[in-house]
């Protein structure tokens, strides 16, 4: 990347150079892509710096991914490495499916932020200093004993220290800011720097502090003072030679009209969508949990999409009051994280019992119990496939990329009406925050979203509300408020025809085996498992799901390897045991210790390999290439 | 509805399968002949309970049915309410249901005034799992899991109520049919959240365990029956008054023929009397105890929602965003 970096630079006029030697080591396969990273306290406003240059590069046209990396504690105390809080951006001329393995750049806004940063980035890194901040008390509250600065420790990197703080109060000076509220805009000074070396104007950024800010003239005034003058400060070369001008062409996407978005957008967009294909509205239930609460903030601007949010006391109350508003007639949606979708799990067992439509979407996290609530995980499979009491089997469904939340969205209200059921939606932290280029689709080409018709007949409407479709067996959607066809549900057992509570010994396991042939016939009606990349058969296939699509996607892209993808994790697409069986091995890289890989050993018989990683940290492209690489070495000695 | 409807036609075919004597049975006929006098629909009348021997209830009901999950009914019942606020929507709970395993959705259905009509079955036991003490046990109260008497504190469902905002608060007795129905038409045409607690007599666990107050031989001693803008008058010919003391800030009893101006004139807004109405051992207030008209949370949420819940614009005009790019 470097080289590339290197050449495409060099080109441009008054663009300063990295000298042809700097050292750049490629451990990434990645090319023709930057990684940059910003980090400082949670405080500084570094996810806010990130997001904006986000949306710079993507009106800019370059391909991109996001990875907003914060804190659990809101405002740590200041200068701690426990409150770091840092934004990392991949962007390139694409296809970009990752936030990048070791950032090429880091804006470091203090001592904490390098110290916690600093082994991440590659050798010969550019790295931006806040001179300001390296006092002998942050150095100290950092963990440091000497000053790295002057010892040596940062001989590797293209180290640009610069008095950021000062620089951004003397560009302020003239509003008449306390040091306090002054000291709050130099996340913008540092923006200006950033969009000055990426060869960015500044509009985008400007519009948006100028709406933002619109009812604090002042504040908006030195924010954008401080934008101008860290741009100007790199343009007028007060850094010498030491920052790089780097230039990212547009990236090759197909053509057609592409958006920014995040999986919590996309996820919101998607249920908007659904609620017009099935002509009906949506009551989302929540409460709010890290980090499920953006798709609630987003679908309270949807009131005009027919949705409705209802934030409940508590996890249960949201399932509940959702379970309520599918048997008023309503879309049921509630949302969560692992700890929040365990207390809703007696309620999801009524759901399925009484045959009413409902979507549930967790955004996984790290655990057990409280866990790494902002940290990224994938391990809650068992709990959505095995973790209800009871034989009580829900369709499962797994979001692969940010956009892909939108027609996963769609997909499970799909299933939901079809089927009469309650749907889990599996995304996670990475997704809910992560944003990337979108192309917006076109709805209209969308199937619309059949419900079951209430059938015309003299049976008693007891009868008549549990009388399933031989297909898909859902039943009618038959709410209160409709004339004649007055009836109970519930969550004691009933009967398979006649839809009385039933304590008869064979009904129980008639239903029984309804209930779960009723999700099981949801295979017939998904599509067959198409390979992502690579040839169907031979010697190695990579089988991920979720989140971890763009890393696997990047090492099957340098390896050559063969790569599934699966979006229906239960039940699994009817040639998936097929396609695997076509390949000598298997293997299953996954944010867990080896949940995916349970599943196809116990679904489908299938042999795999585990790869397992639970770090809080999405896969790294390095290390899905290194162990590919070396199970394709096993197999040829 | 154009014929008007008899507690007859909001029977069920279902057979009652509650035991011999239960003052639920009583319950279900007040319930009913309610429903038939305010002249509601059975469409358009929903009835959401959760666990125990009262949230049977909706089986025995000719109108829509909800059998839930143990606690959880005032959560339901509000999703249906959100999605449909033309319901009639009724919760069937009790003391066990609503006030311990379900007692923080009770608490916050209260508060939100939200419109549903909820009916506390008070039996001061856990009848289905076999008489365990409840959460209204009285300390003491000897049972399976208290053999030597429980230690608990019992909770009083009226001042629960009030702490945590309901605008409407009730009380009944199981086998009073003509008090009974008269609360529940009350409760009916409140909007927002009704509380109405029920003194129901479980023969089998609990046996007459309000009999002090509830036995009609005594009842015109034991038993106030409020009524807004009259003085609180009971025994026999409404010879007693409750009085306040305004140096002890307590209820007493006075002689109403005595002192007929020193009676209490029942003001059901006033929330501090009420507070010592709900205290009152003996009488005991029945009737409405508290009722404070306020705007009810689904009128205030479609309010606030503009469009109403209807789709007003396609998802074409939300799915670019602030800002999108073509690529030719």
């Amino acid at each position: 990347m470097a080289i590339a970096l290197n050449s495409r630079a060099s080109t441009r006029t008054g663009s300063h150079r990295i000298s042809e030697s700097a050292n750049f080591v490629n451990k990434n396969k990645d090319v023709k892509s930057v990684t940059v990273r910003l980090a400082g306290d949670s405080g500084d406003g570094i996810q806010l710096m990130g997001t904006q240059f986000a949306v710079s590069t993507a009106l800019s046209g370059a391909d991109f991914a996001t990875f907003p990396d914060y804190p659990a504690e809101i405002r740590a105390p200041l200068g701690t490495t426990f409150g770091v809080s840092a934004y990392q951006i991949n962007l390139g001329n694409g296809p970009i499916t990752t936030p990048g393995d070791a950032p090429d750049v880091l804006v470091a806004f203090n001592p904490a932020a390098l110290k916690v940063n600093l082994p991440l980035l590659r050798r010969g890194a550019i790295l931006v200093i806040n001179n300001d901040a390296f006092t002998r008390r942050n150095l100290t509250k950092a963990g440091y004993d000497a000053d790295p600065r002057g010892d040596g420790s940062l001989s590797d990197y293209q180290v640009v220290a610069a008095d950021i703080g000062r620089m951004n109060l003397e560009a302020v000076k003239e509003f008449g800011l306390s040091k306090s509220e002054g000291g709050q805009c130099k996340n913008f000074w540092a923006l200006g720097v950033l969009l000055w070396m990426f060869e960015r104007d500044l509009i985008s950024v400007e519009a948006w502090v100028e709406r933002r800010l619109a009812g604090k003239p002042t504040m908006r005034d030195a924010n954008i003072a401080a934008l101008r003058a860290g741009h100007a400060f790199g343009e007028t070369a007060e850094l010498a030679a030491s920052l790089p001008q780097i230039s990212i062409s547009p990236a090759k996407a197909a053509p057609g009209e592409y958006r920014s978005i995040t999986g919590a957008e996309a996820l919101a967009l998607g249920l908007a969508a659904a609620a017009e294909l099935a002509d009906r509205s949506v009551l989302f239930c929540s409460y709010p949990i890290t980090p499920a609460s953006p798709l609630l903030h987003r679908l309270t601007h949807l009131g005009e999409m027919g949705i409705g949010t209802f934030q409940a006391e508590d996890e249960i109350a949201a399932i509940c009051a959702a379970i309520g508003a599918s048997y008023g007639g309503m879309i049921g949606v509630t949302s969560s994280s692992g700890p929040g979708i365990a207390l809703k799990t007696e309620a999801m067992g009524l759901a399925v019992n009484a045959e009413l439509p409902l979507v549930i979407v967790n955004w996984q996290r790290g655990g057990p119990s409280t866990g790494l609530p902002t940290k990224t995980e994938q391990s809650d499979l068992y709990q959505a496939v095995y973790g209800r009491n009871a034989d009580t089997p829900i369709p499962v469904l797994a979001a692969s990329t940010s956009g892909d939340c939108f027609y996963m969205a769609i997909e499970a209200v799909r299933i939901a009406l079809r089927h009469m059921t309650p749907v889990i939606l599996l995304a996670d932290g990475y997704l809910s925050n992560a944003a990337e280029p979108w192309k917006i689709p076109d709805v209209a080409a969308i199937p619309p979203i059949e419900c079951n018709p209430v059938p015309d007949s003299d049976e008693s409407p007891q009868r008549i509300a549990f009388t399933r479709d031989d297909a898909s067996l859902g039943r009618p959607w038959v709410t209160p408020g409709m004339p004649g066809m007055m009836h109970r549900i519930g969550g004691l057992e009933k009967d398979v025809a006649t839809g009385h509570i039933s304590y008869d010994p064979a009904n129980h396991q008639t239903m029984t085996d309804l209930r779960a042939q009723k999700v099981e016939s949801v295979a017939n009606f998904i599509p067959d498992q198409q390979m992502e990349m690579g040839p169907d058969s031979g010697d190695l296939v990579v089988v991920g799901w979720g989140s971890t699509y763009g890393p696997i996607y990047q090492a099957a892209r340098a390896t050559g390897a063969s790569y599934i993808h699966i979006r229906h994790i239960n039940p699994l697409p009817k040639n998936l045991g097929d396609l695997l069986s076509g390949f000598d091995k298997v293997l299953v890289p996954e944010m867990n210790t080896g949940q995916l890989s349970t599943l196809l050993r116990d679904k489908l018989n299938a042999t795999p390999i585990s790869f397992p990683k639970v770090t809080g940290q999405p896969f790294l492209i390095s290390e899905l290439v290194d162990k590919i690489e070396a199970l394709a070495k096993g197999a040829s000695s | 509805m154009s014929e008007k409807l008899t507690a007859k036609d909001f029977a069920t075919s279902q057979e009652v399968r509650w035991c011999p004597g239960c003052g639920d049975y009583a319950i279900l006929k007040s319930v009913t002949q309610a429903l038939a006098d305010v002249g509601a629909s059975r469409e358009n009348t929903a009835f959401v309970s959760g666990i125990g021997c009262a949230s049977r209830f909706p089986y025995y009901v000719e109108t829509y049915g909800f059998h839930t999950i143990h606690g959880r009914a005032p959560a339901v019942a509000t999703g249906l309410k959100l999605a449909n606020p033309e319901l009639d929507v009724w919760v069937v709970t009790g003391d066990g249901d609503g006030l311990s395993i379900g007692g923080n959705h009770l608490m916050h259905a209260l508060r939100r005034n939200i419109g549903l009509k909820i009916l506390l079955f008070n039996n001061e036991i856990y009848g289905l799992t076999k008489g365990q003490y409840s959460p209204t046990s009285r300390v003491g109260t000897r049972s399976p899991s208290s053999p030597g008497g429980s230690v608990d504190t019992p909770i009083s469902p009226g001042q629960f109520a009030l702490g945590a905002g309901a605008k409407f608060y009730a009380r009944g007795v199981d086998t009073d049919k003509v008090g009974l129905s008269t609360v529940l038409k009350q409760a009916h045409a409140f909007q927002g959240t009704s509380l109405v607690e029920i003194f129901q007599n479980c023969i089998v666990y609990n046996v007459d365990v309000f009999a002090s107050f509830t036995d009609r031989k005594n009842a015109a001693n034991t038993q106030l029956h409020l009524k807004h803008g009259e003085p609180m008058l009971f025994g026999e010919n409404n010879g007693k008054g409750i009085h306040l003391n305004r140096d002890t800030l307590e209820l007493e009893v006075i002689d109403a023929t005595e002192s007929p101006d020193d009676v209490l004139v029942h003001d059901e807004a006033n929330k501090t009397i009420a507070r010592f109405l709900i205290d009152l051992h003996m009488p005991v207030a029945m009737g409405v105890l508290y009722r404070e008209p306020s705007i009810s949370y689904e009128d205030a949420f479609y309010a606030h929602h503009t469009s109403r819940m209807k789709r007003t614009k396609t998802i074409g005009d939300f799915i670019k965003g602030p800002s999108s790019w073509t690529v030719d």
